[in-house]
């Protein structure tokens, strides 16, 4: 196993690392064993201080890609294969003993998600929730506490009279932005952020996200961004990853997948963008994303690829690199790309650290 | 038919808040006049952000909500004075709403080919089964799908854009001249999005329905849009054709929401501390957001 601790960090060097992840969910169904292939063989990357995006449709997997690098697993979850590295932890996050497992999730990870409701409780003020979820980690006296969690408050630019605030007193922008002192309070070394700004007004959402830039660039954190909106990921993210039907298919710096897209699919996405000022027609992409049950042979975008050949419909292509920081699985990007296995791995390595 | 085919003449709605202590009237929707000609079916958008009283105009337009104040006429008739199950069932037929949420707006217990059915059976000759399902597929290739692709299926058994397309679908079965959609593509990927409001422009073309397309999204607006009103705490702050409004708007407001509009060409970090007209803002007050304090009232 690759060794990436111990050495002082530079921009390269990585916080998080995915190798051939695979997570699924598992049923009974009248006695039937049903799959959801939701993670199918995830590897990546995140570098020290960036914000990685993740796009993609609805229902390809992102949020559960999400919960398996926070370890957040449960029924009928479960990792099936792959590994998962943190530069803060020695070891596969998927060997450690499970109590380790979720100290790690408060230690070191933080969560800003799309439904703030769910994190804000509602019959108690804002300062309780700060209190709840950080006093016990923060290690200091209760009014050293309270000095910080206000100097934090001054730092994003909220004004401390939201601590007396019940949640439902606050707009929607406003909680959003609460959250996000929440989950950067304790100065996280790794920042989770699945749709943060889906549900928010445009105007609001460019603050929120203007905060959560600058909060990330201040502490250095790194973080993983999911959004399905590719104009959110246009302004935000250092380096974006395209998944489809539980793959990964492109992944590049952020610029160069929107200036040179490699992927049919992120080419047709790119393609079908809205811009004020422009009326020329956009054509959808016929066909629907797959079922991640029974997901379709070879490429899982050949149904719907208007470039399909013979291969892609019985191999997977292997996400190659073809340019400098730029990943594509697509057998037409180039000769390159080479087949790789469809099927989970039954090597007894994989299988003896992920259970 | 001569004249409009929906004229809003000083439409307002009001709503009283407050308990105990002394009541506020609140107006959700604030004086609103436009028109929509019969001779030239168009894509008209109601923009505003959320709050802006978007629903509550659908509302009143649709006939669910009566206004405080002022008259909408639909094909001359003024709602107010519409009487008896007859007239509201042929006022139903011709103009029909598309809701935001298509989750919401489908029964989860509920084959989504019955509410095909039931609304071909309630607003068209048809009949026997066969004909109801004939209605309903005749419906379902207008979007694209067909009557074989949803037979039996559940709600949850479709993704979210082809329960939109059913709902588009449904709206179509009864032949109206005017389809009020609800902010139908906030709750899709942007990626379908333009696959909804392409079938907008098929549907104002080919079918000769006028869409009034409620929606935040300046960019599909600009895309699918002939005429727009921009909203703003109940009020229009701006109206008149998109690509004149979108391109050079001139309320403040409009100019405000334009600014915010994430473009998507990437132009690396620190983009979004540049000088927006909201980062302006945000940076020339030091407590940027504290009129977001007031209590929300839902
Ligand atoms: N608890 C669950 N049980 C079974 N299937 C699930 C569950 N949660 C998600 N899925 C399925 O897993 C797939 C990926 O879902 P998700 O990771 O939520 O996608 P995304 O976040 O990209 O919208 C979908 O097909 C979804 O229906
Ligand atoms: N039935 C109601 N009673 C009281 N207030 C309402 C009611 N319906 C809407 N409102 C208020 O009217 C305003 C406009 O709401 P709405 O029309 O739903 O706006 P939008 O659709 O643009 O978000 C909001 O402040 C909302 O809280
Ligand atoms: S591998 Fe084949 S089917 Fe898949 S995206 Fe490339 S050309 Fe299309
Ligand atoms: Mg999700
Ligand atoms: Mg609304």
């Amino acid at each position: 196993m690759t060794q990436i601790s111990g050495s002082p960090l530079d921009e390269n060097s990585y916080v998080l690392e995915t190798r051939a992840l695979r997570a699924y969910y598992r049923m009974k169904y009248f006695g039937i064993d049903r799959e959801v292939r939701a993670v199918d063989g995830i590897s990546m990357h995140v570098r020290k201080n960036e914000i990685y995006g993740i796009a993609g449709e609805s229902s390809c997997g992102k949020t559960t890609f999400i919960k398996a690098i926070a370890a957040a697993i449960r029924p009928p979850l479960e990792i099936v294969a792959g590994h998962v590295n943190y530069n803060f932890i020695n070891n596969d996050l998927y060997a450690l003993p499970s109590k380790e497992r979720s100290a790690i999730r408060w230690r070191h990870l933080s969560y800003i998600l799309q439904g703030s409701m769910n994190v804000l409780n509602p019959v108690r003020r804002i300062h309780k929730t700060f209190e709840d979820f950080a006093f016990r980690h923060m290690h200091m006296g209760r009014s050293e506490f309270e000095q910080e969690v206000k100097r934090h408050l001054e730092r994003l630019r909220l004004p401390a009279e939201i601590l007396r605030a019940y949640p439902h007193e606050l707009s929607g922008g406003m909680r959003q932005r609460v959250c996000i002192a929440l989950a950067t309070l304790c100065k996280p070394e790794f920042i989770i952020a699945d749709e943060p700004t889906t549900a928010l007004d445009v105007v609001v959402q460019k603050d929120v996200l203007a905060m959560i830039r600058e909060t990330q660039s201040e502490f250095g954190s790194s973080m993983i961004f999911v959004t399905h909106d590719l104009a959110v990921h246009a302004n935000i993210t250092d380096r974006l990853g395209i998944m489809y039907a539980g793959r990964l298919v492109e992944e590049g710096r952020t610029a160069d997948v929107f200036s040179n897209p490699m992927h049919p699919y992120t080419a047709h996405l790119i393609a079908s963008l809205p811009r004020i000022g422009d009326i020329h027609p956009r054509n959808a992409l016929t066909g629907s994303p797959p079922s991640l049950a029974d997901p379709p042979k070879g490429c899982r975008f050949h149904p719907r690829c208007p470039l399909a050949m013979e291969i892609c419909r019985h191999e997977n292509p292997a996400l190659t690199t073809l340019a400098e920081d730029h990943r594509v699985a697509c057998f037409a990007a180039s000769a390159t790309v080479q087949p790789t296995s469809d099927e989970k791995p039954q090597h007894p390595e994989a299988l003896e650290t992920v259970r | 038919m001569t004249g409009p085919l929906l004229q809003l003449e000083g439409v307002s709605k009001t709503y009283r808040r407050g308990g105990l202590f002394g009541r506020e009237e609140f107006r959700a929707v604030d004086n609103v006049s436009f028109r929509i000609e019969d001779n030239e079916p168009q894509v008209f958008t109601v923009i505003g952000e959320s709050g802006s009283g978007k629903t509550t105009l659908a509302r009143m337009i649709l006939n669910m909500v009566r206004p405080t104040a002022g008259t909408i006429f639909f094909k001359g008739q003024d709602l107010a004075s519409m009487r008896g199950a007859r007239a509201r069932r042929i006022f139903m037929k011709d103009v029909q709403p598309i809701f935001q949420n298509p989750f919401e707006a489908f029964n989860p217990l509920k084959r989504v080919d019955r509410y095909l059915l039931m609304t071909a059976k309630n607003f068209t000759p048809a009949r026997s089964s066969a004909q109801l399902e004939a209605a309903a597929d005749r419906a379902l290739k207008k979007v694209g799908l067909s009557i074989g692709e949803v037979r039996g299926r559940f709600p949850h058994e479709l993704s979210g854009g082809q329960l939109q397309r059913v709902a588009i679908a449904r709206a179509l079965i009864p032949g109206p001249s005017m389809i009020v959609a609800d902010e139908p593509v906030s709750m899709v990927d942007a990626s379908l999005r333009m696959s909804i409001v392409n079938l907008f422009r098929t549907l104002r073309d080919d079918l000769k329905v006028s869409i009034i397309y409620i929606t935040h999204d300046l960019a599909t607006a600009y895309y699918v849009s002939d005429r727009i009103i921009i909203m703003r705490k109940g009020e229009v702050v701006e109206s008149g054709s998109a690509r004149v409004v979108l391109e050079n708007p001139q309320h403040s407001y409009s100019q405000l929401l334009k600014s915010a509009v994430l473009s998507p060409d990437p132009h690396g970090r620190g983009v979004l501390t540049g000088d927006s007209a909201a980062s302006q803002q945000a940076r020339a007050s030091p407590h940027p957001q504290i009129d977001n304090l007031e209590p929300q009232v839902r």
